[in-house]
């Protein structure tokens, strides 16, 4: 399957390379290079790439080009998937899935790569397990390896891959019991120049970080379940539970994980948070535009929209924008021609507004594009779906856990035309 | 370049010094390392390197590299790629460096620096950091943005073999961390490997893991030492510790060293028999390591792949379905007796076994199951259309073909799925909700071959979710979508939003989304679409417009009621400023024109003015082509033309010189007067151009058109040439067709066949033998009992386990209850396809529920396939035994028969196998309840006392009788006659399972369990339960100690490895009024066995739960058993007047009415009645109307009474009513029914 695998960073360097089987050269990255270069975006570089020997099959995450050399034929998701978790499993181990991090470990990171793998098919990919097999560097651990040169590597054999429950590592031992759990949401919309909703989903997780002793088997029930559209689990929840009662019942693997991602699409069930009022215009023969903007609260429940966040690609004729916001600031990169505006909180007494003029290149005719106007929010201790957790039960342990759940709704894909 | 100057400054000696540390450190190693010398390349880089280095050096050129005086070694030419691909970078940055560092050592490090690390070693801690500090002063680097590369020639691997040598771990470990980071960063550590390899067998984990990581990067290239390591992993192998031996054998087969090859072979048939299932994984991961290695191991190879694919843990499936599609895809056979066993397992394998086994699988299924899709309206409408007369509306191609293959199958018999099949698409579709895409689209790929066209349609929303993945994953997935939207285009109708472009995007995710929507419009959305298509027009991202005005035109062609408002968009956006917009539109523009010009002369005036502006050379051909073929439309513009092209003739791109000679052609065939001197000018000039289409194109035309006398018979013709009539052109989508490769594959990606892609094969024309995948059960036990440890499928399967019960279920009750029809198909046509048939005609009348009953109908006859069913569930659920082999192979099943006996479990029967089947079911059958098939399951497993023979053979004859009976009179309503009966029996569910007694047997026939599935609950899981798993149901039986008590029947199944004594209840915590009659006491419960118990419980007509502790021997469980409303009740059997009677004193507060649309499979009145059944345990009440159900029963403490009315309107509107006292229990008891009328 996989044979090799080459990290390449932003300027083209290969960093680290991992073969599983014999050696596949470097210069096979050269295909992979040229079309990097014939890509206007780095995202626009293709994902599989063929080559007279080989195929390669790339992940873009972090600004690190993750290149597979597959062989033969195998399912490109597969290959695609099997990468995310791989940047995934060092965003867990390191924190962040860095250049520098990433060379900082590079231990650990092949000693992962090794489990991770055997002869191109994946073995272990269970963070709980990886864990169990090699420890994840901490700071305290590093300072204690350094002067005893003792070892990231587990001591024990690890069970955990022969364990009836593979995701889960035995014996685990907590002084705190706790159990928490994240509900967030996410809007995708689109909204049309007049303001009407194009689409509208809810994309919805809930995420969850479990430190509970021993081996608790939990089950967590909604107030509306009928509300979740298509749900996906992680492989620890009962599939058939989920089916006859519409419950969630699983034993946890210990520590972060994502537990359901859900998605709601009756689109009048989603709730449009804030409404955009935009005047963007440019006069023929003129080198000035207008740049009106105001943003208000609509539908949000009572909760306060925080972290607003505008962005906007203006048109390649835009020399300069003389802009004047009521609150926040803005700033304008006149060579990728992208407007931000960090708002804030907003205040619905006050509206905030973001006015002025363009200037435009002289001579220059009219843009016929108009720029679409990205909008980032977030509203604390609410899911915008109205799905809410009913209550969690554990069972198979006798301790009482503490649990907690937070809800939270975020604008995904959130995009108003103008 | 005052780096560069400096470091030429640096002193001749400085350079020599180096010269001879080397020089001797060459020396040193060859005399410590005989095996370097043998072969006479040096695998050291700086050796290659270093003639480079110094020649730089003295010559005090800038930085260049050439390869000569370079050995071959990869060092070498890596360097030289680099070298040259990055040749500016590498001059300004790259800098050789030499420099004396610390005076007080007597080491002369030659530092190398340059940005884009090539060379081989770094250094950590307070040598790299020096080195850093003296290179970033020197040179002005800039510290973060340089990566310091260091090459700290022979004092480093000095360092690193003393360090290996040392007794501490430490440091071996420190020099193994570094050779690891040398091996990562693609540099050469061959030369380390006699140092390395001593430290193989070192104690310390971390230290061996490493040396492990680097004997298998580099034991190919140094064989002879590799092998010194291979005793280490021998011992390793043998060791007590499973994960020893896996790591052992991992490590082991990694090694690609030819020599080994007949070590690995033996060590892999002996871990491909260990009893560790992890052993035996690894066992399997180890086989196409060595077929890749040597592929004349392949027979051997096959035979272990073949006995590991009879494993039946979770943990070894996915492995050895890989090995499997590595060394023998070709050899299909192997997975018959396995496939029903991979198809169970499947939910329980890890992800990335599973979608190996689905891929595999999906290619099994090709070859052994027939098109389902072959005559769908039976299927679909369950009408007796006749083949031919049903499939008008269908892919005319696909169907055509499919016709001509299947044809004469379909007129002999209509089609019937294989129930192999059914349970291929049953079990991969929850794995559709799995969070790995792969997983999704594996099973979306199976579907998409596979299933029946109505049923494809689970698969698009699970799709449509993967497009809110990462990027790459929504590239794959739409690629694959469009694909599929071609074929089945009313899939993804309703999610034509997710579809829609958000400016984010990537331009390739843009532009595949452009084609599914394209894909996707029809006349009824394509006014939303072309909307969507306006607001992508105005997008900054030029390449994304282009593509969609390609689309605009496509959507124009196939739908023809767009065709003038797209035409006239098109037009709109000729003006536009950007150049590309307007050429693709007259590209898009002439190929729509081309359909009906005579309209269009206005357009075709407008383009023409055009070719002053336009310069991209496909849209002034297009130009040019559009004004020659419709020259008589616009007679005096297209001379006009031609002037001014023959001007501009000599600039002209080649596609538009070869226009601008056909304008000229066919404008002097009809126009000759005008154009007659402009064409000779044109075709003179052609005559000399460079390029040789062009001449040879202007030859052939001048022959053709002007007349000579040496002109042949040809140009009488030239006009009729020229002027044909040109059919339009057809735009396609480039998706169209791919689904002839497998989809989700990476062929079907790249449009191209990649290596080791397994054709998905084309459906048989005849199903093969179906029987192949029976399987014998000998040898499945044999396997049992010789494993010391449970074997792990049974520990693993709950998930199954619960599947296989609902599975069974329908099927006893199809046989016994109303569906009459597969009862008599199955008796009566005792041919091969008789139980096929059967099952088929009862898919084609009873809707969904009968999917599940072909499972249990594989069988040919009825005597046999009660015998299956029997021996299914003494395996729990292995495989079902074939019968022919059977009875081939008596004396095996004697032996089966004797270990049975052994076991405990039941072994009624000594004599005769048919006999012992007979009885088996017959006794099954005597169980006086609905809840039959879930009994009959559970005493299978362990059925204490063997019942005697002669009341069996009673029992047998008695139902055969009663089975005829209920075909010709309780067919159409079984249940009202039926429950009824339930509440005169005396005999308890205990005393049912103590034996049977002849009044039992009497007894049975005449109940008739309605078709109702008991479902089951989990009590305890089995994990949480520590081995232990419960299950309850409700049977729905009298409970005689008390009658106001609702019976509850527990299974308790013991997976773990030790047996369970004392089973009971204690501390039983109840809401006040309720009661409990605890279950008598369980005394010893074997490893592996399953009991059964029954309880009562007075739930006080509440769905209050009963908490209670369940407790062994050793461990105390917190269970708790909550009832549905519908189970808080009996069946009464009431008159139509006394029902209306009764109903009529219950209204006002006492009537709960709720409308409802019922569910498309639920609309007859047979399927209403089987599901509210099964919702609440009440009767039916006879009713002159067949629009309406009536239903009633008693609550089972206080006995008030509860009416439940469905009456049923046109088109599915139903009104629900329920008439209870108890006004709580009627709410409820609604909202049950309507959700099982609903779902």
């Amino acid at each position: 399957m996989i044979h090799s695998l080459f990290l390449i960073n932003a300027s083209g360097d290969i960093f680290l390379e991992k073969h599983w089987k014999s050696v596949v050269s470097r210069s096979v990255c050269d295909y992979f290079f040229e079309a990097q270069e014939r890509a206007s975006e780095p995202e626009n570089v293709p994902p599989v790439i063929p080559t007279p020997h080989h195929y390669l099959i790339s992940v873009l995450r972090h600004r690190i080009y993750f290149v597979a050399v597959i062989q033969s034929e195998v399912p490109p998701l597969f290959v695609i998937e099997f990468l995310h978790r791989v940047v995934d499993t060092f965003q867990d181990y390191f924190g962040v899935c860095t250049e520098a991090a990433i060379k900082d470990n590079v231990v650990v990171v092949y000693e992962l790569l090794e489990e991770m793998l055997d002869n191109g098919f994946p073995l272990a990919t269970e963070s709980n397990i990886l864990k169990e097999l090699i420890k994840p560097p901490t700071i305290l651990r590093t300072m204690v390896n350094t002067i005893t040169g003792s070892t990231n590597v587990g001591e024990q054999l690890p069970t955990g891959q022969l364990s009836v429950v593979p995701w889960r590592r035995t014996g685990v031992k907590y002084t705190n019991n706790e159990a928490y759990f994240d509900v967030v949401e996410e809007i995708d919309a689109i909204i049309d120049k007049s303001g009407s909703t194009i689409t509208a989903e809810i994309q919805g997780v809930i995420d969850a970080c479990v430190k509970l002793t021993g081996m608790p088997d939990l089950t967590l029930s909604f107030m509306n379940p009928r509300l979740l559209d298509d749900v996906s689990f992680h492989p620890c929840v009962r599939f058939k539970r989920w089916e006859a009662e519409r419950i969630l019942s699983f034993i946890p693997p210990d520590g972060n994980f994502r537990l359901l991602s859900y998605h709601v699409s009756s689109q009048n069930l989603v709730a449009i948070p804030v409404y955009v009022k935009h005047n963007i215009t440019f006069r023929e023969g003129s080198s000035q535009g207008r740049f009106d903007l105001t943003l208000g609260p609509k539908q949000t429940m009572g909760k306060s929209v925080e972290a607003v966040l505008v962005s906007s690609q203006l048109p390649r004729g835009v020399l300069n924008a003389n802009l004047n916001p009521s609150q926040g600031t803005y700033t304008f990169d006149p060579v990728t021609k992208m407007l931000t505006w960090d708002v804030g909180k907003i205040n619905p007494q006050k509206l905030p507004s973001l006015k002025g003029s363009m200037s435009l290149q002289a001579g220059a005719s009219k843009p016929d594009e108009n720029p679409t106007i990205n909008i980032q929010l977030k509203i604390q201790q609410m899911a915008i779906s109205g799905l809410k957790v009913n209550r969690l039960d554990m069972y198979g342990e006798k301790y009482k856990p503490f649990k907690g759940i937070k809800y939270m709704t975020k604008a995904g894909k959130f995009q108003v035309r103008t | 370049m005052t780096a560069m100057q400096r470091l030429l400054q640096l002193p001749v000696t400085a350079v020599n010094m180096v010269k001879t540390v080397q020089s001797q450190v060459q020396g040193q190693e060859e005399d410590k390392s005989p095996v370097l010398t043998p072969d006479g390349v040096h695998q050291a880089w700086y050796s290659a390197l270093q003639p480079d280095e110094l020649r730089h050096l003295r010559s005090g050129a800038p930085v260049t590299i050439s390869v000569s005086g370079m050995n071959q070694s990869i060092e070498s030419q890596e360097w030289l790629r680099v070298s040259t691909a990055r040749s500016t970078r590498f001059q300004s940055d790259a800098t050789i460096a030499l420099q004396e560092q610390g005076g007080s050592t007597k080491r002369i490090p030659l530092l190398v620096c340059e940005l884009t690390g090539l060379i081989p070693v770094s250094l950590t801690g307070k040598e790299a950091e020096s080195c850093f500090n003296w290179v970033t002063d020197t040179f002005g680097v800039s510290g973060k943005k340089a990566v310091i590369l260091i090459k700290w020639v022979k004092i480093l691997h000095d360092d690193l073999k003393e360090m290996l040598d040392s007794n501490k771990d430490s440091l071996k470990l420190e020099a193994m961390k570094r050779i690891v980071a040398m091996i990562a960063r693609g540099k050469n550590a061959s030369d380390l490997f006699p140092a390395v390899v001593k430290n193989v067998a070192c104690k310390n984990i971390e230290v061996k893991k490493l040396v492990y990581v680097y004997l298998v990067r580099y034991a190919e290239e140094q064989q002879d030492l590799a092998l010194l390591s291979i005793s280490t992993f021998q011992r390793g192998l043998k060791d007590p510790n499973q994960l020893i031996r896996a790591s052992a054998l991992r490590v082991l087969s990694s090694i690609r060293v030819t020599i080994i090859v007949p070590i690995m072979m033996l060590a892999i048939k002996e871990a491909a028999s260990d009893m560790s299932p992890y052993v035996r994984k690894t066992a399997a991961h180890a086989i196409p390591k060595l077929y890749s290695l040597d592929p004349e191991q392949k027979d051997q190879l096959i035979e272990v792949i073949e006995k590991l694919l009879a494993d039946k843990t979770t943990l070894v499936a996915g492995s050895v379905v890989m090995a499997f599609e590595e060394v023998c895809p070709e050899r299909i056979e192997l997975i018959h007796k396995n496939y029903r066993k991979l198809c169970n397992l499947l939910i329980d394998v890890e992800e990335w076994g599973q979608v190996v086994i689905i891929n595999m699988l999906t290619r099994y299924a090709r070859t052994q199951f027939l098109n389902p899709n072959m005559n769908e309206s039976l299927l679909e409408e369950g009408s007796d259309k006749t083949f031919y007369g049903s499939d008008e509306d269908e892919d005319e191609e696909e169907e055509e073909k499919e016709k001509k293959a299947e044809a004469p199958m379909a007129k002999r018999k209509p089609y019937v799925m294989d129930p192999d099949h059914r349970l291929l698409l049953r079990n991969t579709k929850p794995l559709l909700q799995s969070r790995n895409a792969a997983v999704v689209m594996a099973v979306a790929q199976l579907y998409f071959h596979l299933a029946p066209k109505a049923e494809i349609g689970v698969i698009a929303k699970a799709l449509v979710r993967l497009l809110r993945s990462h990027s790459e994953v929504q590239y794959v997935v739409l690629q694959n979508v469009a694909t599929m939207s071609i074929k089945r285009r009313g899939m993804f109708e309703p999610y034509l939003k997710s579809f829609y472009i958000r400016s984010t995007d990537p331009t390739q995710i843009k532009i595949l989304k452009l084609e599914v929507l394209t894909n996707l419009a029809n006349e009824t959305n394509i006014s939303t679409i072309l909307r969507e298509f306006q607001t992508y027009i105005k997008s900054m991202d030029k390449d994304f417009v282009a593509a969609t005005i390609q689309a605009i035109g496509r959507c124009a062609t196939n739908i023809g009621e767009v065709r003038d408002t797209c035409l006239n968009g098109l037009v709109q956006l000729l003006s536009n400023r950007d150049e590309l917009v307007v050429a693709e539109s007259v590209v898009v523009i002439k190929k729509l024109l081309q359909m009906q010009p005579e309209k269009h002369s206005d357009i075709i005036k407008h383009m023409a003015k055009l070719t002053d502006n336009i310069q991209v050379p496909m849209a002034r051909a297009s130009i040019l082509w559009l004004i020659g073929e419709y020259c008589e439309h616009v007679p005096k513009i297209a001379p006009d033309v031609l002037r001014k092209m023959a001007k501009s003739f000599t600039n002209e791109e080649d596609i538009v010189k070869l226009q601008i000679i056909n304008l000229a052609a066919k404008l002097y065939l009809t126009n000759s007067k005008q154009t007659k001197l402009l064409t000779q000018y044109v075709l003179n000039l052609a005559k000399y151009d460079q390029n040789y289409d062009i001449r040879d194109r202007a030859r052939f035309i001048r022959q053709l058109i002007v007349p000579t006398e040496k002109s042949g018979a040809l140009s009488k013709y030239a006009k009729k040439l020229f002027l044909a009539l040109k059919p339009a052109p057809v735009l396609e989508s480039p998706f169209k067709d791919r689904d002839h490769f497998q989809l989700g594959s990476l062929s079907h990606l790249l449009n191209a066949k990649a290596g080791g892609y397994q054709e998905l094969p084309d459906w048989p024309e005849a199903a093969p033998d179906p029987s192949v995948r029976n399987v014998e059960v000998f040898t499945l036990l044999e396997r049992v009992t010789t494993l010391t440890s449970v074997p792990e499928w049974t520990k693993c399967s709950s998930r199954e386990k619960r599947k296989e019960k609902k599975v069974e279920k329908p099927f006893y009750s199809d046989s016994e209850g109303e569906s009459g029809p597969t009862e008599s198909a199955d008796s009566e046509s005792d041919s091969a396809s008789g139980s096929e048939s059967g099952s088929g005609l009862e898919e084609s009348g009873s809707g969904s529920e009968s999917e599940e009953s072909e499972e249990g109908s594989e069988s040919e006859e009825e005597e046999e396939e009660e015998k299956d069913k029997k021996k299914k569930k003494k395996e729990l659920k292995k495989p079902v035994q074939e019968s022919e082999s059977e009875q081939s192979s008596e004396e095996e099943v004697r032996k089966h028969e004797r270990k049975n006996k052994q076991r405990k479990s039941d072994s009624e029967s000594e004599s005769d196998e048919e006999e012992e089947s007979e009885s088996e079911s017959s006794q099954s059958e005597s169980e006086d309840s609905e809840s039959e098939a879930e009994v009959k399951k559970k005493k299978k497993v362990a059925e204490p006392k063997p019942p005697s023979k002669p009341v069996k053979k009673e029992c047998k004859k008695e139902k055969k009788e009663m089975s005829l009976l209920d075909l010709d009179d309780f067919e159409p309503a079984p249940s009202p006659q039926a429950t009824p009966l339930n509440t005169f029996l005396s005999s308890s569910l205990v005393n049912d399972l103590e034996g049977l007694s002849l009044s039992d047997a009497v007894l049975s026939p005449a109940t008739i369990s309605p078709s109702s599935t008991l479902k089951s609950y989990e009590l305890l899981h089995r994990i949480t339960g520590e081995g232990l798993s419960v299950e309850y149901c409700f049977s729905r039986q009298p409970f005689p100690p008390d009658g106001n008590m609702v019976a509850v029947q527990m299974q308790f199944t013991n997976n773990a490895t030790s047996d369970a004594k004392n089973l009971h209840m204690e501390d039983v915590k109840l809401q006040s009024g309720m009661r409990v009659k605890e279950f008598t006491e369980i005394e010893l419960l074997p490893a592996g066995e399953t009991a059964t118990a029954v309880m009562g419980i007075d739930f006080c007509d509440s769905t209050q739960a009963a908490n209670f502790q369940l407790c062994t021997h050793t461990r105390k469980f917190f269970v708790s058993i909550q009832p549905p409303v519908g189970e808080l009740m009996r069946p009464v059997f009431l008159t139509e007047n006394e029902f209306k009677k009764e109903q009529g004193q219950l209204m006002g507060m006492n009537e709960i009415s709720e409308k409802l649309t019922l569910d498309a499979n639920c609309r007859n009145e047979h399927s209403i009645v089987q599901r509210v059944i099964t919702a609440a345990n009440l009767s039916r009440v006879p009713c002159g109307s067949d629009k309406e159900c009536r239903f009633a029963g008693r609550t089972v403490t206080s006995s008030s009474l509860v009416l439940a009315t469905v009456a049923s309107r046109e088109e599915g509107a139903a009104q629900l009513t329920v008439n209870c006292e108890k006004m709580v229990i009627g709410t409820m008891l609604v909202k049950d029914i309507l959700l099982a009328l609903t779902q």
